[in-house]
């Protein structure tokens, strides 16, 4: 289910997340104060360089990801044709290019469990939303729970709509999803009361 | 507390699968994913603070790397990518919908939750989301806005759904809509 997870163990793998992500912080800011093309382009050649360490399979893990970005930098390219500021726009998609690939680099060389461990930042601002630090692992268990139970409901409402109708759905397909996650939160509730609620593992 | 945590929990879930469901083309023709619907009805639905704890979680979701944004993007790539700046307000359009949505009670609901999704879920995301752009791409406010402004129609219509869908919570399932029972 990860969508950016490396094919092969690399040596980041054992670095710590947080300091990851804070290096890929600094990297993004030291990108983005870069307003030269040959340091761009220094820096795209450092980003291919460190994606190829690892080797050929990891390489090509890493482009798939970034190939996602194509629409993006044809729209660059496109735009500054138009306006005669090529060099600009090289500047601009590398940078791009670079900072996506660092980001991504960070979340493929780290595993998810090490990732949940370094987002302790969200506990005390979701205190202050209302919901309790301590029931926050409940949270985010119900969440990965949820999303296939509601993502196979939502395949039987589009199979029954296009049983239905010739028509492909339309927004009104959203509204009977909407009653069952209603409907399933309400029992989800009842069903976290009966095992002794929540307020033993609140604050 | 439980009614409140799980409905967090299960609107953070649908906001994922609005993503994974196909895209709606509307009546003119306009194809729209309906992951920033789901922003709005967190607002409408569960009110300022639970509405943004339930984008929050969503985004520490993707950031982490789950592949839960629409066509199975997730990972940090994608907040430093040109449409950051939209991630990164859709817990703040959640309040802001959200906000309005309590406070403003005179209003019939499918109104005020129409207009608290045009502000929030419109105004103050494309707010950030034109920002965003502006820093991502190097380009100024007024290029960004060029840019982003085809997506307007579709927005406007789903902030239409969201007020519509809230009204007919409010009619079928008065004790989920959260927002109006402070």
């Amino acid at each position: 289910m990860i969508s950016l997870s490396s094919p092969v163990r690399t040596q980041a793998h054992d670095w710590p997340a947080t300091s990851k992500i804070a290096g890929l912080g600094a990297a993004t800011c030291g990108l983005f104060f870069l307003e030269n093309l040959t340091g761009q382009v220094a820096a795209f050649v450092i980003v291919i360089l460190i994606y190829l360490l690892p080797g050929w399979q990891f390489f090509r893990s890493g482009l798939q990801a970034l190939w996602r970005l194509w629409p993006f930098v044809l729209m660059l390219a496109i735009f500054h044709f138009v306006t005669g500021t090529l060099k600009e726009g090289a500047i601009v998609s590398l940078r791009l290019i670079s900072a996506i690939g660092l980001a991504n680099l960070v979340t493929m060389t780290t595993p998810l469990s090490e990732f949940a461990d370094s987002t302790e930042f969200v506990r005390p601002i979701v205190r202050r939303l209302g919901i309790p630090p301590k029931t926050l692992e409940i949270v985010f268990v119900l969440v990965v729970r949820m999303i296939p139970v509601l993502s196979e409901r939502a395949q039987t409402l589009h199979v029954s709509w296009c049983a239905r109708s010739r028509k492909r759905p339309s927004w009104r397909f959203i509204l009977p999803l909407f009653l069952i996650a209603l409907d399933d939160a309400n029992h989800v509730a009842d069903a976290l009361l009966a095992r002794g609620g929540l307020a033993a593992e609140g604050d | 507390m439980e009614r409140s945590v799980a409905q967090v929990a299960l609107f953070t879930a649908l906001i994922a699968v609005l993503g994974i469901i196909p895209k709606i083309t509307l009546g003119f023709g306009v194809p729209i994913t309906a992951q920033s619907l789901g922003v709005m009805l967190c607002g409408t639905v569960l009110g300022a603070r639970r509405g943004t704890s339930a984008v929050l979680l969503f985004l520490v979701l993707v950031a982490i790397g789950l592949p839960l944004l629409s066509g199975g993007r997730g990972g940090l790539g994608l907040f430093v990518s040109p449409s950051a700046g939209f991630l990164i307000g859709w817990p703040v359009a959640a309040f802001a919908t959200g906000c309005i949505v309590e406070r403003w009670r005179s209003a019939p609901l499918m109104l005020s939750a129409s207009l608290a999704s045009v502000v929030g879920g419109i105004g103050v995301m494309y707010i950030f989301g034109i920002v965003g752009l502006s820093i991502a791409l190097d380009k100024t406010l007024v290029q960004s806005t060029f840019l982003v402004s085809a997506f307007i129609p579709g927005d406007i219509v789903k902030a239409l759904i969201a007020g519509g869908l809230t009204a007919w919570i409010a009619l079928v399932r008065p004790a989920s809509l959260l927002s109006r029972r402070s």
